[in-house]
């Protein structure tokens, strides 16, 4: 990867194969899980056939071994990837866009689809896209009007509208 | 001509204005998911599956297969213009198309690629006209061993053909197994693995996981290398377009080779990606004019274009015949076939004349209309590019949101989707494959099911696996291609292998 000369000066963050260390001990964990839920559901041969957990007992194990096996190469392997897993600069940009995301799935859950949409929108145009606060709310009315005639009318879909329905005067 | 009249009864049932339109539709949808960033293929079918519930199934088929189409061709638009592959499979058409476009010629380079995709489709279709209802009628005599043992190939040839760790690959797999097991056993009708949640119950679905994973996943990845594009601009008007084309039939040997290699890669779960790959290497390798590729040549975007849309397009056939789809966005399909209450597989043929050959109709017609739409309006296509990422970003956010709640009308589903979206980013950063984990997840209950099956009828006895000449070989082949990374590493100790020169470029698909 050629990202060191774009950013600028010393990458720092994580070695790659700690990250990956990390996502197969995850998997190594899901795949115990696994493995002990479907043994208590029974993974073993009952009197009418196979039970419930006989065919997920037998995927946890190979979670296990594949969550492990990777464990162990990214540890111990001999072609240590030792590269920044990502610096601090594309953490942050990353997270520019996750959180907010964060937020607006939280919006939806009170303000419902279209308004919840429609700030989201225009607040990642204000902050992260530097446009004038006015095009932002035009493009992000837009938007979402266009949503609405698609899915409330055309489609007859209804979306979420919170739990505060502050659309509800629309009758939708 | 069984075949002949069939395909004459699928274009009867197409050819209304309504599917036509739909066609249209489909096709413009797909060349703009195709495009943008964090929506392709398999999530574009995934949001809009939703939509289609209330359509009848052939239309809704119609509509989301042309999707397809369209997201193949259009992932050839921002690789030539924008030297981005707009979808994995369109990376290979980079190395030449995007050099022809800096010299001027990416009027040429894309009505190339666009002529070799409708070809390779073309080559493909034919294939399934003829070979899937024989592949259907043999597959009528296949039991519950017989039918776990192709899922187990389907899994088994990840592993022996995919590129990157095979533990990986295993994991993903297995993970997708896992996922797909959660909620209620439909034969004991115990609960499993829903640890007392209530959300839990439903399970996870497979189109949920579409659109955290392949959607939000590759925003989160498209926004770390902070997305500035700088396009060339295209030009296509009729006389470059037939000045290619009066060029284009000396490359008929690239074509055809790279046609069967798509369809060959197609079947088999390859999928479009590896196919456009070793089309291009294979161009490089024989060709005459080999050693110029990289620097702008027409041979360079035809190989892999041909190949990945006879590969997507070839995907279909084991998806309809066998109900295995041969790659994530035949997964999602086919998960529609389940939703719309069709059950895939060998009986389709028999069972739903119309759909069938309707699907196979609108893939000759929907090709030609694709080949339309692209050819006329990439100007169009080519300007969305320049629209800023921080319009398109929370746009394609707020889509994947609406396609995550409208597949169950739960809110729960929406924040699913954002940990899917997670999962996506870390996995496509460490190089898991995620086609196996969605194929997985589609396939789980069917796979347990037929495993099921299988061992009820042998009293858990696993040698029913050998217990014919059909099971066993389709099971040694699975085996074969499971320990295939271990058996090429004998293999390389004995003989030191060629090096595969384009294994860095290569996604992890």
């Amino acid at each position: 990867m050629d990202q060191n000369s774009e950013s600028g000066g010393i990458r720092t963050g994580v070695p790659t194969y700690m990250v990956d260390a990390v996502v197969a001990a995850v998997l190594l964990a899901l795949g115990l899980l696994v493995t002990v839920s479907s043994w208590k559901l029974g993974a073993t041969w009952t009197s009418d056939g196979p039970g419930s957990g006989y065919f997920p007992f037998g995927i946890g194990i190979i979670i296990c071994i594949s969550g492990g096996g990777t464990l162990f190469q990214a540890l111990f392997g001999k072609k240590k990837n030792t590269e920044i897993f990502v610096d601090n600069e594309q953490v942050r940009r990353v997270l520019q866009v996750f959180i907010p995301a964060i937020f607006y799935v939280a919006g939806i859950a009170v303000f419902g689809v279209y308004i919840a949409s429609a700030v989201y929108i225009a607040a990642f145009m204000i902050w992260l896209g530097k446009f004038s606060p006015l095009k932002a709310v035009i493009a992000a009315l837009a938007v979402n009007v266009t949503f609405f005639f698609m899915f409330e009318i055309w489609f007859q879909v209804p979306l979420y509208k919170g739990v505060l329905d502050p659309l509800s005067f629309l009758g939708y | 001509m069984d075949a002949l009249n069939s395909l004459f009864h699928g274009f009867a049932v197409i050819l209304t204005p309504t599917n036509f339109l739909l066609m249209v539709i489909g096709i413009t949808l797909g060349v703009l998911i195709g495009v943008l960033p964090g929506l392709g293929g398999a999530n574009g079918v995934a949001i809009l599956l939703p939509l289609t519930f209330s359509m009848s199934p052939t239309s809704a088929i119609i509509m989301l297969s042309c999707l397809y189409w369209g997201a193949l061709f259009g992932g050839a638009i921002t690789s030539v213009l924008f030297n981005i592959p707009g979808e994995p499979w369109s990376v290979a058409t980079t190395f030449d198309g995007y050099p022809m476009a800096q010299k001027g010629r990416a009027g040429e380079a894309l009505t190339a690629a666009f002529t070799s995709s409708f070809v390779g489709a073309f080559v493909a279709v034919v294939m399934i006209t003829f070979l899937a209802p024989l592949v259907a009628k043999f597959a009528l005599r296949f039991g519950a061993p017989e039918f776990f043992a192709v899922y187990l190939l389907t899994f088994c040839s990840f592993v022996g053909m995919g590129k990157g760790s095979p533990m990986k690959i295993l994991a993903s797999m297995a993970l997708g197994f896992a996922l797909a097991c959660v909620g209620m056993d439909t034969v004991t009708g115990q609960l499993r693995m829903t640890f007392g949640f209530e959300e839990l119950m439903r399970g996870f679905d497979f189109l949920i996981a579409v659109i955290g994973l392949f959607g939000i996943g590759e925003i989160l990845l498209s926004m770390e290398e902070g997305l500035a594009f700088s396009g060339k601009s295209a030009k296509i008007n009729p006389t470059v377009v037939l000045q290619t084309w009066k060029q284009l039939p000396k490359f008929w040997v690239t074509s055809l080779r790279s046609a069967v290699v798509g369809i060959w890669m197609g079947i088999t779960p390859g999928g479009a990606t590896p196919a456009s790959f070793m089309s291009y290497g294979l161009a490089k390798k024989i060709s005459k004019s080999g050693p110029k590729f990289g620097t702008g040549e027409i041979e360079g975007v035809v190989a892999p274009e041909t190949a990945a849309h006879a590969a997507g397009t070839a995907a279909l056939l084991p998806m309809l015949a066998l109900g295995i789809p041969g790659s994530p966005t035949a997964a999602v399909l086919l998960g529609g076939l389940l939703i719309w209450g069709l059950q895939p597989g060998p009986l389709l043929f028999t069972e739903q004349h119309d759909f069938v050959w309707g699907l196979v109709a609108s893939m000759y017609l929907g090709n030609l209309v694709g080949l339309a739409v692209v050819l006329t309006t990439v100007p169009l296509f080519a300007s969305i590019l320049r629209i800023p990422f921080a319009i398109i970003a929370p746009v394609i956010i707020v889509i994947c949101g609406i396609g995550a709640y409208t597949v169950n009308n739960a809110m729960f589903d929406i924040w699913l989707m954002l940990v899917f979206g997670l999962v996506g980013y870390l996995f496509k950063k460490l190089d898991y494959p995620l086609a196996p984990l969605v194929l997985a997840l589609v396939l789980g209950r069917n796979a347990e099911d037929a495993f099921r099956q299988a061992m009820l009828s042998s009293q858990g006895d696993v040698s029913i696996m050998f217990s014919n000449g059909l099971v066993g070989s389709i099971t040694a082949l699975a085996l074969l291609l499971l320990f295939w990374p271990l058996i090429s590493k004998i293999i390389a100790k004995i003989r030191p292998p060629k090096v595969d020169e384009f294994a860095a470029e290569r996604p992890v698909d």
